[in-house]
């Protein structure tokens, strides 16, 4: 089977994630060798994937953790035990 | 000690250590609200009522299923509830519910940016580009890519909280991915470091 750059977008996610086939893994890899704008393309992907799941670009509100704790405990202590 | 051991002692009667048990979720229950509201407020509160009711329902928990799964569940029903009681939600999300293959889910190209621009992370102005190219999802897709590619819950776990099959989950992460990833190109391109000129250093 051979690839062309369409067929490797429809699997970029696939691939990050490692759920592709073996076969078809090396049919991709085989492609990105050669091909430098699928290679950019996954790149460029997989980066904002690390950018994203960096704990510091979504972070919570300033004295959230302090509010929930307080609303908790009047919670657990109005719960009859 | 372990997390059943503590669930056990919270039902056994040492109600506090509910504190302990949820602080490491906190982060995640927030954000999966906020993924489905879009609005600060909504979602520090939805997150508090995910927390009090996952306290009340703790005795229904069945340790075959994983307790962060469990309360995300449980947090994704209640932002949603409190989406579909939103009078102004009701009209929009009829339409945005809907899966779509339109839209443009194929990818930008680019073929100068490859290195990861910590330092544009470090001064703050691609985070605010994601977060606002995250926001700027469609609903179906924003909870999935929040759940994978924020939260990093797997693909399972995924598709069990949002109540759809895991190869729904996979569709939607592919056409999520695809949109940030042309949404955010132009950052990219801006936030590459200088190529270094062929006699070596830039001064």
């Amino acid at each position: 089977m051979k690839l062309d750059c369409k067929h490797v977008w429809g699997f970029i996610s696939d691939y990050i994630d490692g759920s592709v086939a073996p076969e078809l893994r090396a049919e991709i890899e085989k492609h990105l060798e050669h091909c430098e704008i699928c290679s950019a393309i996954l790149d460029s992907t997989r980066n904002i994937l690390i950018l994203t799941a960096d704990d510091r670009t979504f972070e919570l509100p300033v004295g959230f953790s302090e509010r929930l704790h307080e609303r908790l405990a009047k919670e657990l202590e109005a719960e009859p035990g | 000690m372990t997390e059943p051991e503590i669930i056990a002692r919270v039902l056994a009667g040492e109600r506090n250590l509910f504190h302990d048990l949820i602080r490491p979720y906190e982060r995640m229950v927030y954000l999966t609200a906020f993924s489905i509201l879009k609005d600060e407020t909504e979602a520090e509160e939805t997150a508090q009522e995910a927390m009090i009711s996952a306290y009340r329902h703790l005795a229904t928990f069945r340790a075959e299923s994983k307790f962060s799964t469990w309360l995300v569940t449980i947090t994704v029903n209640a932002a949603r509830q409190k989406l579909r009681k939103a009078k102004r939600a009701t009209m929009e999300s009829i339409d945005e519910r809907q899966e779509t293959a339109e839209g443009d889910f194929t990818p930008a190209f680019l073929t100068d940016w490859r290195e990861i621009p910590l330092a544009a992370l470090e001064r703050g102005e691609l985070r605010d580009a994601i977060r606002a190219a995250v926001a700027e999802l469609p609903e179906i897709y924003r909870e999935v890519f929040t759940l994978r590619d924020v939260e990093e819950f797997d693909v399972a776990e995924t598709a069990k909280a949002l109540g759809v099959s895991e190869n729904v989950v996979k569709v939607r992460l592919h056409r999520a991915r695809m949109l940030m990833q042309k949404r955010l190109v132009p950052y990219l391109k801006t936030a590459a470091p200088p190529k270094r000129s062929w006699f070596g250093r830039k001064s």
